[in-house]
């Protein structure tokens, strides 16, 4: 790693803010909706009219004990819900509510490859508006006047902050990834960064290799993508360790990422402007117990983490690590697959192995390229489709394309492969007869091959097979070729 | 004690509170701040040593609403309210400071 | 004219038509508010089609309610749709709510004709309802003195016969002061009690809406109307309104009853005022109660915690007045100068103070020492009361140490003004319920409260106690000398 051969360590924790996915906001029946039209998801309560009052989602209560279940998080008797007093045009109370010194979580742990990273707390408070800044550039700075929008104001937010026992910029990429899967799984949000469903600040420092002291922190904020988190990680951790090495001192401030230009932190506000929240209890809330009940019915009705369904997937389907990680951390592809697998046993046609591989391939692709969710996906046509492979009715070529038109027209794998009268030839005495014509025309190229290097005899043979799939219209069994073809070569 | 508020605590205080004070209420409210917190400072006359801080009156715990949307209330109605407004939003003038 | 029950049964009965009672006390308050102005705004037409609708119930055999075209006076911090409710302040001016407050759906619901909306100290704050962007309120009894306040402008309309009936908010005595100065019945229930849904809140862990009646039993009426859980109210007790009304008269024979030495005999108090509460508790005891004196020393301490309690919920509160969704807005170059100048020319005096006392108790480095404190001893003051009510079912005690003032005598003097509600502010800080009950004249021929306490959900028995005060000092007589 570069900090090794340049002597220092980064040290890094994160805030990360989770919009738990409730049908409605956090303190009024507002519905928590995404990309609706401006100002049309608002009341009194969330618009903070004079005179109103918030009343506590109890589905947001429950979600952040599901998350206590998930990272191990202790939930104390009591918590209690506190003002963050500021202003802000996004704010409508000018007060955010939000839990200060009696979170409803705190001191738990994730498992990132390996290496526990402590979770200091995870408190729950209100999202704010979104403004839209207009004039030159449409920054912040340079805008002539600025547009408030309070659909979002309400929404209820899971603040996950970890400990500072992060050591680079690719540990941190990894925990949220690991985070995000976790927060998928236990069902509590959408995990959509590019929605601003999951956003990141990042506590940053850095120190000589071997020092145990923490050095002066810089808070960059504004990470919206893992992208940004590893790049602005490292352009700060290489700014600070720059500074230190001049001898100038790294100053404790918020620092904002920076896309546009190029890519860099620049300085938030100064020492001076710093807030002074006025931290006190909110009146107009009373305080969360959590009751032995609420506890065992979430204790109950949770699901398997993605760690041990990753472990689990290994061991029963036979995958590879990296495989598993690709099906937990896309929403719902685990599912799609488990359903398919499922599907495909007891047919005798296809493995786990073999509806992964197309999962992880042709379906992730599939999903990718249109939005869609694998929930909508039936993975009995998957397992149809397995299994016209696995007993050589079609060939894997052949099988792509029925898959691409399957997903597509959401039609059934037999029915398009009769449809089309696709058919893989395995009859080995026609495959012979026709290796037989064309080796009887090729007959130069057939002693090249033995004659051969290796190198050339992998051109020879590649033009061979070529002939021969040509000759059966790519309907021939690739194994039932390679086999006879490689009798017919070697003399055996 | 009289004098336990200066002039700088007023300014730093009106700026916490976006209050935008007249000279005259400068000098006026830090004579009577300083009057009402010597008075109040008596609080501090009571030994709390171990006395729990009540926030509220009573002893009411989880209070929940049920995870139901409802309808809100109409744009129009919402926008007519506001001193400004552009593209169905609230018109603000330029932000200068950085969100906390 | 006549208390409010009697209206709601005749009107029920259709021996009275409500639109006959709203316009006498429409008369009445073209006769005399000019003087008084006791309303932010008069609801003539609204209140005649509402008491219309009343009347055209009762035609079609309907039961319109237990406030059957009774006219009400709503203080105006309390929301009303499409209605505007200022809260006595330039910042709301012009703002008319998108809904109800749950007490104004619940008091027309049971019939009652709202008539208008009263003055008060801006944002609740004040005991002299002089505090007003509007102008000041004048009692009724003497021009020249204050109503009390917050709610001068309610305890007026009723004490003027504008209205039969009042709802007033009571932060730190806002309802009984008022009241007590005004010579009628305030009462600030237990906290929870009440919705407090739509009440523009002051502080949130303080106020509590009530009525402000000319007498007791009105009072249990309108009481038992707008009690009861309200699942937007976090702070709402769930349980229904108490039975109020069917409980007045029984005995108090029995009863123990507590004078408390701290909001009785103290340095200050009009010697009427002393008087009249050892009066009180005299005829209690000549009914048969068993009257002794106690002492609660910690709510000496009342005044100085809720000066700080109070400002620094309301320097929250009131942060979302800033220009940009509602209200007042002073124009300038950036969004943080723009919410400074909006405040600066929206906010009152008075309002502007307890914001900055509020802010610097919450500010870093004063928490502990001011709001944390603070707190703190509201646990001693909570502790002493509760212990107190272990050997007595109510207390007695002042409601205000004087009668009313003359306007301006204190307006000067913020911490004399405060010292007003030395009496009053320790039950808002228990949470425990309270009323002040007329009780004969004191200095100048003005009227007296003599105020009850009751433990947490209390209100039966106090409304006894304050029902056999009334009757010994005959006090509707105080009132009904007023009219015309």
């Amino acid at each position: 790693m570069t900090q090794t051969a340049t002597g220092y360590e980064t040290v890094i924790g994160l805030e990360v803010h989770c919009e738990l996915a409730t049908a409605s906001k956090m303190f009024c029946g507002c519905p928590n909706e995404f990309g609706d039209e401006p100002n049309t998801n608002v009341c009194p309560v969330c618009l903070g009219l004079p005179g109103s009052l918030p009343v506590l989602n109890a589905n947001a209560v429950e979600y952040a004990l599901r998350v206590a279940e998930a990272l191990h998080l202790r939930v104390p008797e009591r918590s209690v819900f506190a003002r963050k007093n500021y202003f802000y045009p996004d704010m409508p109370k000018n007060y955010q509510t939000s839990q200060y010194d009696e979170p409803i979580t705190v001191d738990g742990w994730l498992d990132v490859d390996g290496v526990r990273i402590g979770i200091t707390r995870a408190h729950l408070e209100e999202d704010t508006g979104k403004s839209q800044h207009v004039g030159v550039g449409g920054r912040i700075h340079d805008a002539e006047f600025s547009l408030v929008d309070y659909n979002r104001a309400g929404v209820p937010l899971l603040e996950i902050v970890s400990e500072p026992d992060i050591r680079s910029a690719d540990q941190a990429k990894r925990y949220v990834e690991e985070l995000r899967a976790t927060l998928l799984a236990v069902g509590v949000s959408d995990v959509k960064m590019e929605e601003g469903s999951l956003r990141i600040d990042a506590n940053v420092s850095v120190r000589s290799l071997g020092s145990s002291a923490f050095g002066t922190r810089a808070e960059i904020k504004n990470l919206n993508s893992l992208r940004s988190l590893l790049r602005a990680i490292e352009y700060e951790a290489d700014r600070q360790w720059t500074l230190t090495q001049a001898g100038d001192r790294v100053v404790q401030e918020t620092r904002h990422w920076d896309e546009e230009s190029g890519g860099r932190t620049i300085s938030g506000r100064s020492k001076e402007e710093a807030h002074d929240y006025r931290y006190f209890p909110e009146p107009d809330l009373v305080p969360v117990e959590p009751t032995q009940e609420m506890r065992d019915r979430v204790r109950a009705s949770m699901p398997e983490l993605p760690a041990a369904r990753r472990a689990r997937y290994v061991v029963q389907w036979g995958i590879p690590e990296e495989d598993a990680r690709i099906l937990v951390d896309v929403p719902g592809l685990a599912d799609y697959a488990e359903r398919a697998v499922a599907a495909v046993s007891g047919d005798g046609g296809g493995s786990a192995k073999d509806v992964v591989n197309w999962v992880r391939q042709e379906v992730l692709a599939y999903v990718n390229e249109t939005g869609l969710s694998p929930a909508v996906l039936a993975p009995e046509m998957l397992a149809e489709l397995v299994g016209l492979v696995a007993t050589g009715a079609i060939s894997r070529l052949q099988a792509k394309d029925v898959l691409a038109e399957s997903l597509r027209e959401e039609k059934w794998p037999r029915t398009i492969v009769e449809a089309r009268g696709i058919a893989q030839v395995s009859d080995e005495g026609a495959i012979a007869d026709v290796i037989d014509r064309m080796l009887a025309a090729n007959a130069g190229v057939a002693d090249e091959y033995r004659a051969g290097e290796e190198a050339a005899k992998k051109k020879k043979w590649g033009f061979l097979m070529g002939q021969v799939m040509r000759e059966l219209k790519g309907q021939g069994n690739a194994q039932v070729i390679n086999r006879i073809l490689e009798q017919r070569l070697t003399g055996d | 004690m009289a004098d336990r508020i200066t002039r700088a605590d007023v300014e730093h205080v009106a700026q916490l509170a976006r209050l935008a004070l007249s000279e005259q209420e400068i000098v006026a409210l830090s004579d009577e701040l300083g009057a009402i917190l010597d008075y109040a400072a008596q609080v501090s006359a009571l030994d709390t040593h171990d006395v729990p801080p009540t926030a509220h009156p009573l002893p009411l715990v989880n209070v929940f609403r049920p995870d139901e949307a409802r309808p809100c209330l109409p744009r129009a109605e919402v926008l007519a309210a506001a001193p400004a407004v552009q593209d169905d939003r609230f018109r603000v003038p330029r932000i200068l400071g950085e969100e906390p | 004219m006549s208390g409010a029950r009697t209206i709601a049964e005749e009107v029920r009965s259709g021996a009275r038509s409500a639109r006959d009672v709203l316009e006498e006390h429409l008369d009445q308050i073209s006769r005399r508010e000019p003087q008084v102005h006791a309303f932010n705004v008069v609801l003539a037409e609204e209140a005649r089609a509402a008491a219309d609708a009343v009347d055209a119930a009762v035609a079609a055999g309907d039961d319109p309610g237990p406030l059957a075209g009774v006219p009400l006076a709503l203080k105006d911090n309390m929301c009303t749709r499409g209605i505007p409710t200022t809260c006595s302040s330039r910042i709301l001016e012009g703002w008319r709510p998108p809904y109800d407050a749950t007490v104004v759906e619940r008091v027309r619901a049971a019939g009652a004709v709202v008539i208008g909306k009263t003055n008060l100290d801006e944002f609740a704050m004040g005991s002299s309802t002089e505090n007003s962007a509007f102008g000041p309120t004048r009692n009724p009894h003497d021009l020249t003195r204050v109503p009390g306040g917050s709610s001068g402008g309610s305890a007026a309309a009723v004490a003027a016969g504008f209205a039969s009936m009042a709802l007033g908010s009571d932060t730190g005595g806002s309802i009984r002061q008022p009241a007590a100065l005004c010579g009628v019945v305030g009462v600030k229930p237990t906290y929870g009690v009440v919705s407090r849904y739509g009440l523009i809140a002051f502080a949130s862990s303080l106020d509590q809406i009530g009525p402000i009646t000319a007498t007791v039993e009105d009072a249990a009426l309108l009481l038992e109307v707008i009690a009861g859980h309200d699942p937007c109210d976090s702070t709402s007790i769930a349980r229904p309104a108490p039975a109020l009304v069917a409980g007045l008269d029984e005995s108090v024979s029995g009863l123990r009853v507590g004078v408390v030495d701290e909001m009785t005999e103290i340095a200050g108090i009009e010697p009427g005022v002393r008087d009249a509460v050892r009066q009180a508790a005299a005829d209690l005891e000549a009914a048969g109660a068993k009257v002794d004196t106690v002492s609660v020393s910690s709510a000496t301490y009342g005044i100085s915690a809720y000066y700080l309690i109070a400002p620094a919920e309301a320097s929250s509160n009131l942060a979302r007045y800033d220009g940009v969704r509602y209200g007042l807005r002073v124009d300038a170059a950036d969004v943080a100068h723009m919410n400074a100048a909006t405040r600066e020319a929206g906010f009152g005096r008075e309002v502007k103070r307890r914001i900055m006392l509020g802010t610097y108790a919450l500010s870093a480095g004063y928490y502990d020492a001011y709001y944390g404190q603070a707190q703190r001893v509201r646990t001693l003051i909570l502790r002493d009361f509760e212990r107190v009510y272990e050997r007595f079912d109510v207390l007695l005690a002042a409601t205000s140490p004087t009668v009313a003032f003359e306007l301006g005598a204190k307006i000067a003097d913020p911490l004399a003004m405060y010292l007003c509600d030395v009496c009053t502010v320790p039950v808002n800080l228990t949470g425990h319920a309270a009323m002040s009950v007329p009780f004969g004249t004191g200095d100048a021929g003005l009227p007296v409260g003599v105020q009850v306490l009751a433990p947490a959900l209390g209100e039966p028995t106090m409304f006894r106690v304050a029902r056999a005060i009334e009757q010994a000092a005959g006090s509707g007589a105080t009132f009904r000398s007023l009219q015309p």
